[in-house]
């Protein structure tokens, strides 16, 4: 396709440097993404024009069933950003109307730095919201910038999804990230999902809030998360969002700690705001600020692993593990589930769908630790009824903490709805 | 072109190709009476004392056929997208002048484009057989000269055996073969395991030719194909491409979404309680079909349960269960990679079976109807359950019926299907092209909720309250339409430019020219 200039005043100008000059004057921007591999996305090229009105160029893989469509809304957004001539190149690949009209407002912002925004209209399926206490097993990971991950995300029953804005999306691409990043709160079901936001770092974050909080975020992730300033900066903002949006829900904050800074101020990290339910532990870049390989049985990372754990114990929050980057080996995550949950953790990242359910599953309490659990927290109602100081289990002294223990046990497993409610009348009287 | 309308609504032509075609008349209804056909009959004393009937190359053994305008020339496609033969067949009529030749092979595959060259000099009228790709672009389009008939593999062996189409010439590949013209599909640089759909082609054929690359000595044993039916043996350096004629190995799909059909249909099979102790499935060897059997094999497994037997095209995953002891024997009519190539070869549980015993509609008894699970594809699924496998909604030939019409005939055939594609729903209005009713098809699986045809109420009953995300098929295309958008129909010509069989040789739909 030719370059379409906006406005190409060159006078005598020689030859190679009027094509300079050119460049430097194009008014053109590309949005999205195209390729054989690439599904469900556009890739958009708006090129504006002096007169001619709009012109419309389409391809797409979907063009007889929907061809039609595509140039409607194509033409319904350019009129509602006011511009009247340009070229407009589609290189469709099955997109859904919510990521064109992402991709089409990213071009026109990229040319005219319109603030205006066009919704897509906010589901009646994504009204719902959140609490402090539930469950954050498993977070699965969206990159931000690709629409076909986002589509079945929820039908793999994590306990969060993430819409990443920060490492997963390019730097040249975190404009139009953070519009599809909208838009997909808005259209697309998570099918009841926590729903969250990974932000950028320093200022860009700041902007990614005001972006995205007014569409019914439920967690925002603060990435590289070194101090409590951080994080009551970010507190502030959301507050004045939601002020300014008429809205009252909390959005929770879950700061993740990448480096040895971090680290070391993990408690005041932890307690910065009310709005802290979780901290969780970046092990990548954690090890590469240590200097230090990341290895599958973490040694190098245990003091890092723990003092968070303690930290967020201590805060009253949950402490969440870093996420498992081989995703062809589900024995190895199981046996790294099994072990964070030893240390404490509540809670992994995951980047592959297939990953949520072996996380779930180590997670949850096991069959043997439900049934210990039982068996003392029978013994130990039994014990109260009949006004017994000691509680015994066979020939065993058992310990008020043990019992607490067993009591978190059956909690877990009774909200996990591994155990009914009333799994006690069930038992066999001792 | 005369047009009427079917039994199942549907608009098709009367004519096919200059014979008389019967409208679908409904499941079961059509009854043809009469003969089959049959070749004419040979004497042995026509043929080489020694029996030694190797000629020196494929054109003269097609000389000696008598190769001529207007034949019938019929192919397997156990060589699949590495087939070396067929094409040479068209390249040595192309060269001789002949025209008008009619081409049926049980399948074609990419490696057989070159052949649109043939279509457009002349020397071919039109395929009579599934189409793939650029092929079926071709049909689409209007370029073919005849009009293609696309047949099931189970209706091919049924339009050969009651006369509907009449081979000339049939031209077989064969992994190893004997100078009698004893036959099979294993050995060789390029087995292919089993050869399960030849068997019409050389029983009825008027002359039949085999190439192969590894003559060995009388007798090829165990022979699938019999020489007392071949008239020439032709030996070539190589009939096809190894590493495209099996996979080295099949693999189950790394798509989560598709994996998340796949164990939704485990646990639907699970909680229906189709599956049991002694149950029969046969499952394609698609990614999605082979997580399914992957899912299947564990269930098996903890349960302590075996199926009786499955139904090829095997894979490993099939070869496993049956090593393992989860499945009691495998009827296979053919090997999809190099595990269940071994297996026919090594294992006497595996079993050869061709399409001809198990998909023909003129068989006394019909295999499929002994199978309690059927797990089948789809491009479109519509509210009546009716099934399409042959165009994209955008009404486009892409894709052969294979064996999904005769499979249909299995106790319960489940369809784990995406709900949409790219953009494109998968459950629809009204199928774009008819090629199984959907009174034969009970179950719809998708990421978004399982539909139960409403006439299986046995199924609904069965699996109601136990935990499974069910759904009627009009709320999967709702789900699907407020996604993506209302599709529009695909814009076609009149021109009908092929006819669908259904599997008793009636036709049940025609595809029409796709305007640009």
């Amino acid at each position: 396709m030719l370059p379409v200039y906006y406005s190409v005043t060159l006078g005598s100008t020689p030859g190679f440097l009027k094509k300079l000059t050119s460049i430097v004057n194009m008014k053109q921007a590309t949005t999205g993404n195209a390729g054989p591999k690439v599904r469900s996305d556009i890739e958009v090229t708006l090129a504006l024009t002096d007169s001619g009105g709009i012109e419309l160029e389409m391809k797409s893989r979907v063009k007889t069933m929907y061809g039609k469509a595509i140039e409607k809304q194509c033409r319904e957004l350019l009129d509602f950003f006011g511009i009247t001539n340009a070229k407009l190149t589609v290189n469709d690949s099955g997109a859904l109307p919510f990521v064109i009209a992402a991709r089409v407002e990213a071009a026109v912002k990229a040319m005219t730095g319109t603030t205006a925004s066009l919704l897509p209209e906010m589901i009646d399926e994504n009204s719902y919201s959140t609490s402090r206490e539930r469950f954050r097993f498993s977070r699965l990971y969206l990159p931000g910038n690709n629409p076909g991950m986002f589509l079945n995300a929820g039908l793999h029953s994590p306990d969060g999804i993430i819409l990443d804005l920060e490492d997963s999306v390019a730097p040249e691409r975190k404009d139009e990230a953070r519009i599809l990043v909208r838009n997909a709160l808005r259209a697309v079901n998570f099918y009841g999902a926590e729903r969250m936001v990974r932000i950028n770092q320093g200022e860009r974050g700041l902007e990614d809030l005001d972006c995205v909080i007014p569409h019914n975020v439920h967690l925002v992730l603060i990435p590289k998360c070194e101090n409590s300033d951080t994080v009551t900066k970010i507190d502030h903002r959301i507050r004045e969002i939601k002020k300014r949006e008429g809205q009252s829900e909390t959005v929770l904050l879950m700061p993740i700690i990448e480096s040895a800074a971090g680290v070391e101020r993990a408690f005041e990290i932890a307690t910065a705001s009310q709005s802290v339910v979780a901290l969780a532990v970046g092990l990548e870049d954690y090890t590469a600020d240590l200097g230090v390989q990341r290895t599958k049985e973490g040694s190098e990372s245990l003091y890092a692993r723990q003092r968070i754990v303690v930290a967020a114990k201590a805060a009253g929050i949950q402490p969440i593990d870093s996420v498992f980057s081989d995703v062809g080996d589900m024995e190895g995550l199981l046996s790294n589930v099994l072990s964070s949950k030893a240390m404490g953790f509540e809670g992994m990242g995951c980047i592959h769908p297939r990953q949520i359910p072996v996380i779930r599953h180590g997670f949850s309490p096991s069959a043997d630790e439900m049934e210990k659990a039982k068996k003392i927290v029978l013994a130990y109602r039994d014990a109260l009824q009949k006004g017994l100081g000691v509680v015994a289990l066979g020939s065993k002294m058992i310990d008020p903490p043990v019992v607490a223990r067993a009591e978190k046990t059956i909690t877990l497993a009774v909200r996990l709805g591994l155990l009914p409610e009333d799994w006690a009348e069930a038992e066999p009287k001792q | 072109m005369k047009m009427v309308e079917n039994a199942a609504g549907r608009m098709v032509p009367v004519e096919i190709n200059g014979g008389e075609a019967v409208p679908f008349k409904g499941v079961g209804k059509h009854r043809p009476t009469g003969r089959k056909y049959a070749p004419p009959i040979p004497t042995c004393i026509d043929y080489p004392d020694d029996n030694n009937k190797v000629v020196s190359s494929l054109t003269e053994a097609l000389e000696r056929c008598g190769l001529k305008n207007g034949m019938t020339i019929s192919t397997h496609h156990h060589l699949r997208d590495g087939d070396l033969i067929s094409n040479k067949i068209f390249d040595i009529a192309s060269k001789k002048g002949i025209k008008d030749l009619v081409w049926l092979p049980s399948a074609s595959f990419p490696c057989n484009d070159p052949v649109i060259e043939y279509l457009e000099n002349g020397t071919i009228n039109r395929i009579e057989g599934s189409m793939n790709g650029p092929l079926g672009m071709f049909v689409s389009e209007g370029r073919m000269k005849g009009m293609a008939v696309l047949r099931s593999h189970g209706g091919r062996v049924q339009a050969i055996q009651d006369g509907e189409v009449k081979i000339d010439i049939a031209v077989l590949a064969a992994p190893a073969a004997d100078a009698f013209g004893n036959a099979k599909g294993t050995g060789g640089p390029s087995a292919t395991g089993v050869l399960g759909y030849a068997k019409a082609d050389y029983l009825y054929a008027d002359k039949v030719i085999i190439v192969t690359d590894n003559l060995v000595d009388l007798p090829c044993f165990p022979m699938e194909i019999e020489g007392n039916y071949v008239d020439y043996v032709v030996v070539v350096d190589k009939i096809g491409i190894p590493e495209k004629i099996v996979s080295g190995t099949t693999q189950i799909t790394k798509s989560p979404d598709r994996l998340l059909i796949a164990e939704l249909t485990a646990s639907f099979l699970e909680k229906s309680g189709l599956l049991y102790n002694g149950a029969t499935m046969q499952a394609g060897a698609g990614g999605t079909s082979l997580a399914i059997a992957v899912f299947v094999h564990e269930m098996l497994r903890k349960k302590g349960w075996k199926l009786s037997f499955g139904f090829g095209g095997s894979t490993k995953y099939m070869v496993k269960m049956l090593e393992e002891g989860q499945m009691g024997y495998i009827l296979d009519a053919q090997a999809f990679d190099l595990d269940a190539v071994k297996s026919v070869e090594q294992n006497s549980n595996h079993i050869p079976y061709p399409v001809f015993n198990a998909y023909n509609y003129h068989s006394k008894g019909n295999l499929t109807a002994m199978m309690d699970i059927m797990i089948l594809g789809a491009t479109e699924i519509d509210t009546g359950f009716n099934g399409n496998v042959v165009t994209h909604s955008d009404g486009l030939l892409l894709h052969g019926i294979g064996g999904w019409q005769n499979c249909l005939h299995a106790r319960n055939v489940i369809i784990p299907v995406p709900l949409f594609r790219d953009r494109i729903p998968v459950i629809v209005d009204r199928v774009t092209t008819l090629c199984g009713p959907g009174e034969l098809i009970d179950v719809i699986i998708t990421e978004r909720g399982i539909a139960i045809n409403p006439r299986r109420q046995d199924l609904i009953d069965s699996v109601r309250g136990k935990g499974l995300p069910l759904v009627t098929i009009g709320e999967l295309k709702e789900i699907a339409e407020k996604m993506c958008g209302k599709p529009e129909k695909a814009v076609v010509d009149d021109r009908v430019v092929a006819a669908i069989k259904w599997v008793d040789g009636t036709v049940i739909d025609a595809v029409r020219k796709v305007k640009k």
